[in-house]
């Protein structure tokens, strides 16, 4: 798993290319946890690059979610494709994410 | 009947070397890409889910055995912990939202559907999971 960060004017851009399983979730938990500490509220996740989800990484775009609702942040999804794609339909998480087809798409729908 | 094993401690480390045994197994087998991927999923919540409760007072092994059925790809998953049945699990609310969702359950929810059958046996002393993947015949073969 890699992780690039981007600031963007009105959010922070989170690139994850490889794998978000039982491994490597909790690193990626920790990063996005680093970034709410340093009092980043809006998110966009982008997905274009990740291969693989599991209910590990799930529980943790559920707990980062929860984190910034309570800050009263904003998280939104970029290019939720293919295998990923199914798994956020199969679990329910499509419907209660925000999801756009581009990063562009995700960045103009932040407030 | 052909069959492959592999056995490793149940540690989430292993995860990587678990899920390559199974995928090579599925592509040696003929399984689809589609169902193979699905599989690869309910492995890992399955092996993950052993590392984590299985055996609360020390370490132990896992006991992956991949073999071709008639017209299927079955994996088996045996642990010799405390017995549990994670088919006995209710399945997750899937409609909740962000606030009220819980992950609680969504691996069990995962393993029941992204297989074809999946059944529980205790048996001396090891809990064995057996996961079974239909293969279609290709058309015109």
């Amino acid at each position: 798993m890699d992780i690039q960060i981007k600031k963007e004017i009105n959010a922070v851009v989170v690139t994850i290319t490889g794998r978000l399983d039982a491994v490597t979730a909790p690193e990626y938990e920790k990063r996005l946890n680093e970034l709410i500490a340093a009092e980043e509220l809006c998110f966009v996740l982008d997905f274009e690059q990740l291969d693989y989800i599991s209910s590990a990484g799930l529980r943790a775009l559920l707990a980062a979610a929860k984190r910034l609702k309570g800050k009263g942040g904003q998280l939104r999804f970029a290019n939720v494709r293919g295998t990923v794609k199914e798994v956020f339909d199969i679990s329910g998480f499509g419907a209660i994410f925000q999801i756009h087809d581009s990063v562009t798409g995700a960045l103009s729908g932040i407030g | 009947m052909e069959f492959h094993t592999l056995i490793r401690t149940a540690s989430v480390g292993n995860l990587e070397t678990v899920i390559g045994f199974v995928e090579r197994r599925a592509d040696h087998f003929g399984l689809n890409q589609n169902k193979k991927f699905g599989l690869l999923i309910a492995i890992e919540e399955a092996f993950v889910n052993i590392c984590h409760y299985a055996y609360p007072d020390g370490v132990g092994e896992v006991e992956l055995v991949c073999r071709r059925g008639v017209g299927s790809f079955e994996v088996e998953i045996a642990d010799c912990g405390i017995p549990f049945d994670l088919l006995s699990l209710p399945d997750p609310d899937t409609t909740a939202d962000i606030m009220e969702r819980k992950i609680g359950g969504l691996g069990l929810y995962f393993i029941r559907k992204m297989t074809d059958e999946v059944s529980y046996r205790r048996e001396n002393g090891r809990n064995i999971l057996r996961l079974v993947l239909h293969i279609e015949k290709e058309p015109g073969s």
